[in-house]
């Protein structure tokens, strides 16, 4: 089927192009790229993009799919609508099911279930350590193979300096990147929130960010002697960024991601005891939201990914130290980092390549452009679109957010998987 | 003087209006405690449920005490029998409380929130008998009428909190109420107990307990939480005992009519040495008796309200 | 302007008048006291003990008792009102209880407060002073000593004011009140 994208506003990092284009699609790829209203429209199906920003499908690297063991949560079926919903044409899902995917077999029935009912693509992420317990490496040349385009024990770290030191070592020659859940575990031990004035008042246990900072030093002391690559998981410290770009500045192979709450929202919102703002790592405070934005204005900050972390309401309807951490995140994705353009910390163009090229390139996926002869994955959405957020709406299988009932701008019009509609707002 | 809640869940969702319509009426219900018939027929047929997922005798005994002296029928829960253990959550174990229709439920669990989390899913009130870390309310009020039943106002006391401030759901009531009524406080204990920012409730903070006391007109003393005691927070209880715990000597910095309170249980000889909870100034078995008066008169309150006046 | 049923000299001259009829009916002041029924009954009974003392020279007992706890409404879900003290200093066990109230209505406050009265303990008997009685009692109660009758509709109201409380002494008759 011949698809043209008429109308819209053609916003693809990649080849530079911000204006209003014609793009045409064929075969599942994208043919060509056109002046508007050059392209005579018989033999297409015309999709009118007008006021719309037409921008190479979202690439989300941190999802929680659930499935194998979870699949009350999500499956990656759901989680796939979820995707599609928010604009997400590619994510890659971490290893923390059950069992872990931590060997061939887990990662080849993930790509498989991908392939047959998903309708993103779906790529996985396999541990770094056998059922993530940080003792003992995976086979990760075999898991590599098999598919997987990174490595991470997301929601565990890798605590040992010893094993974090080889993975970055033995992951070297394959050249994929080592994706870090930085948390020094027995500096957060009985906590589950950020460590400041609202958990002395509410009386809950705390997390300080340093146990975030003092991980990130770590590993970013590490790289230069085991030439291995870094890439921070949902960054959530001022201290941490800072380390960040202490390490870019010196040359290392360290790239960092930021999940949207961990720039809209601070611990204040805890109050309350609402579970739905319990992740892993924790709301912080203006200081560190104030160093984000900072990060992500001077490319400190590489990438948004959402860590996608979908519980249901067993999980979530109990005592604040009992729940389990995370939040959904694929369908609040796009208003909350179009409010970083509305603040004038990114331009609209660089909130794209956040969530589209640069995943690609630190990733080495062959996605994130709307270069002609690339696969068509593309999303069509409305900045200006205002809305209600409904968490009952939700495609995810799970509705565990902290921003249901918002008032938000920015909508997703339609996702285009290889060329084909997947998802289309009515 | 009217209170103005639906629960008591905090002392820091309270006015000093609401502070002090609990301690006016708390005085009235103790000429009733000390006569025969102990009882008033307010609460005639009520149920009143105590659900305590930790353990206590006190409190419990006098959460008891005080809705059967109201005349309510007092069911009491503990958390090992209670189908928690099970798996059954919090919320349905409250849903299933409130299908059988119960007037109040007072509710004591080791996690912060919990009562907050009840009372979400309860029409009826809710009584905080302690959350965890987070704040045990009606202590915190016996406490103030502790206070004023032996220096008559309460405005301007200097008051001195020791211990383990960081795990003290007491400590943390004292201090919203205090504060609110424009009491003067301080906290003593060791770096490693004493919270992030805590002077951000407008407490002076002390590691010296001599310095801590100095001209108090009140000095609280928290238990040393031995069930909850994570052994990196100080090395050993001797230490502690040395550095924190209160005895004759010490106390001649206090103003010589100072009261001693403890929440209770006292740990003797650990953080306050027998010859002072045995002495004329501490008022420890007075917080007792009051407790009672001032659980009946939230009962009461609690109950008695109406809907119009509720936030 | 409301009608003045009582003014101060008229007040004056029935709590008078009653202090001699309880001397009277109980021959003399043994085994008697007086409890007043917040909020008003309270001046009222001390005013019947300053009065009784200075006929007879004795000063009689005197308690206070507060009844919110003991009222038959709470469950109509108004909001209640503040619970003051109660103070009875004396054992009620074979005493005489006068109970003096300012305004004897539908007898719901005179029961509460015989309930609350038996709670302390068992008197040797109870009587009623009242300073007005409007009639339209709900409850089989009769007062023993009464001020002046005042025959009323259940709309009016009548207000009781009295030095101790209000700064003037008057009794006012009040049409439809809010």
């Amino acid at each position: 089927m011949k698809l043209l994208i008429k109308n819209g506003r053609v916003i693809d990092p990649a080849s530079g192009i911000n204006e209003e284009r014609d793009v045409v699609v064929e075969k599942g790829k994208i043919s060509s790229i056109e002046k508007k209203g050059s392209v005579p429209e018989d033999g297409f199906k015309i999709i009118d993009a007008q006021g719309c920003i037409v921008a190479p499908g979202f690439i989300d690297m941190h999802v929680h799919f659930r499935e194998p063991g979870f699949e009350y949560k999500e499956t990656i079926e759901s989680g796939a609508e979820s995707a599609a919903a928010g604009g997400f044409t590619t994510v890659a899902v971490m290893p923390n099911t059950n069992p872990v995917n931590d060997v061939r077999s887990i990662t080849e029935m993930i790509v498989n279930i991908a392939k047959t009912k998903a309708i993103v693509n779906v790529l996985p992420i396999a541990a770094i350590t056998k059922g993530l317990k940080g003792e003992t490496l995976t086979e990760m040349a075999d898991l590599k193979n098999a598919g997987a385009v990174a490595f991470s024990d997301d929601g565990m770290p890798v605590s040992s300096n010893e094993i974090m030191r080889r993975a970055l070592e033995y992951s070297h020659m394959l050249d994929l990147p080592l994706i870090q859940h930085s948390e020094i575990k027995d500096l957060t031990k009985g906590g589950c929130m950020n460590e400041g004035f609202v958990s002395t008042e509410l009386g809950l246990g705390g997390m300080p960010r340093e146990a975030e900072d003092i991980m990130v030093y770590r590993d970013i002391s590490l790289l230069p002697r085991t030439k291995g690559r870094l890439h921070v998981a949902h960054i959530s410290s001022g201290n941490s960024v800072d380390l960040v770009r202490q390490a870019k500045a010196k040359g290392l192979p360290v790239t960092c991601e930021v999940a949207p709450h961990h720039f809209i929202l601070t611990d204040e919102c805890v109050r309350g005891y609402d579970t739905n703002t319990k992740m892993s790592p924790p709301l912080r405070e203006q200081w560190d939201i104030d160093a984000i934005k900072e990060g992500l204005r001077d490319d400190t900050i590489d990438i948004i990914a959402t860590d996608h972390a979908p519980h249901d309401t067993v999980d979530k309807e109990v005592e604040y130290a009992n729940a389990c951490f995370g939040i959904v995140g694929l369908e609040t994705a796009l208003p909350l980092t179009l409010k970083l353009v509305d603040e004038g910390v990114l331009t609209l163009e660089k909130a794209v390549e956040k969530l589209t090229l640069t995943p690609a390139q630190i990733f080495d996926l062959d996605k994130g452009t709307l270069k002609p002869g690339s696969v068509a994955d593309v999303v069509i959405f409305n900045p200006e679109t205002a809305y209600k957020i409904n968490a009952a709406d939700f495609k995810s299988k799970s509705k565990n957010t902290p921003f249901d009932g918002w008032d938000v701008k920015g909508q997703i019009v339609h996702t285009i998987v290889q060329g084909k509609i997947v998802y289309s707002n009515s | 003087m009217q209170y103005s809640q639906k629960h008591l869940l905090g002392i820091k969702d309270l006015s000093k209006e609401d502070i002090l319509a609990v301690l006016n009426a708390a005085d009235s219900f103790k000429v009733y405690t000390q006569r025969d018939i102990k009882k008033v027929p307010t609460l005639r047929g009520r149920t009143i449920i105590n659900m305590f997922f930790e353990p206590s005798t006190r409190t419990r005994t006098s959460f008891e005490i005080a809705g059967k002296r109201m005349s309510a029928d007092v069911i009491n829960i503990a958390g090992s029998s209670s189908s928690i253990v099970k798996g059954e959550t919090l919320i349905d174990t409250v849903k299933n409380l409130e299908a059988m229709n119960c007037d109040i439920l007072i509710i004591r669990h080791n996690e912060a929130g919990a009562a907050e989390l009840a009372a979400r899913y309860l029409k009826n009130p809710v009584i905080n008998a302690g959350d965890g870390y987070h704040e045990h309310p009606t202590q915190a009020l016996l406490d103030l009428m502790t206070i004023r039943d032996h220096k008559q106002t309460l405005e301007g006391l200097k008051v001195t909190i020791v211990g383990d401030i960081a795990h003290s759901r007491v400590a943390r009531s004292n201090i919203y109420a205090m504060r609110t009524l424009g009491m003067d406080v301080s906290v003593v204990g060791p770096p490693t107990m004493i919270p992030v920012d805590i002077e951000k409730m407008g407490v002076k903070v002390f590691y010296n307990l001599e310095k801590g006391i100095q001209e108090a007109d009140v000095i609280m003393m928290l238990r040393i939480q031995m069930e909850r005691q994570n052994k990196t927070f100080f090395p050993t209880l001797r230490e502690y005992s040395n550095l924190f715990g209160l005895n004759l000597e010490k106390l001649k910095k206090a103003k010589k009519d100072v009261l001693i309170l403890h929440p209770g249980p006292v740990n003797r000889g650990v953080e306050i040495s027998p010859d002072v909870i045995n002495g004329p100034h501490s008022v420890i078995l007075n917080q007792v008796t009051n407790g009672v008066a001032i659980r009946m008169a939230l009962m009461y309150l609690l109950l008695g309200l109406n809907d119009e006046t509720v936030n | 302007m409301n009608p003045v049923i009582l003014n101060s000299q008229q007040i004056s001259r029935a709590i008078s008048r009653i202090a001699h009829e309880i001397v009277e009916k109980n021959s003399g002041c043994d085994g008697l006291a007086l409890v007043g029924i917040r909020t008003r009954g309270v001046p009222f009974a001390k005013r019947l003990q300053a009065k009784i003392k200075s006929i007879e020279n004795v000063t009689l007992q005197l308690g206070i008792l507060d009844i919110t706890l003991y009222r038959d409404d709470m469950k109509t879900g108004r909001s209640h009102p503040e619970i003051g003290s109660t103070e009875i200093p004396f054992p009620i066990e074979k005493t005489k209880i006068v109970l003096c109230d300012d305004v004897l209505f539908t007898g719901r406050t005179i029961r509460a407060a015989i309930d609350e009265l038996m709670d302390f303990g068992r008197p040797a008997g109870v009587q009623l002073a009242t300073l007005i009685d409007r009639g339209h009692r709900e409850l089989p109660i009769r007062p023993d000593y009464v001020g002046k009758n005042i025959p009323t509709n259940k709309s009016q109201r009548i207000e009781v004011k009295l030095k101790e409380e209000d700064g003037e002494d008057q009794v006012v008759l009040v049409d439809n009140p809010q």
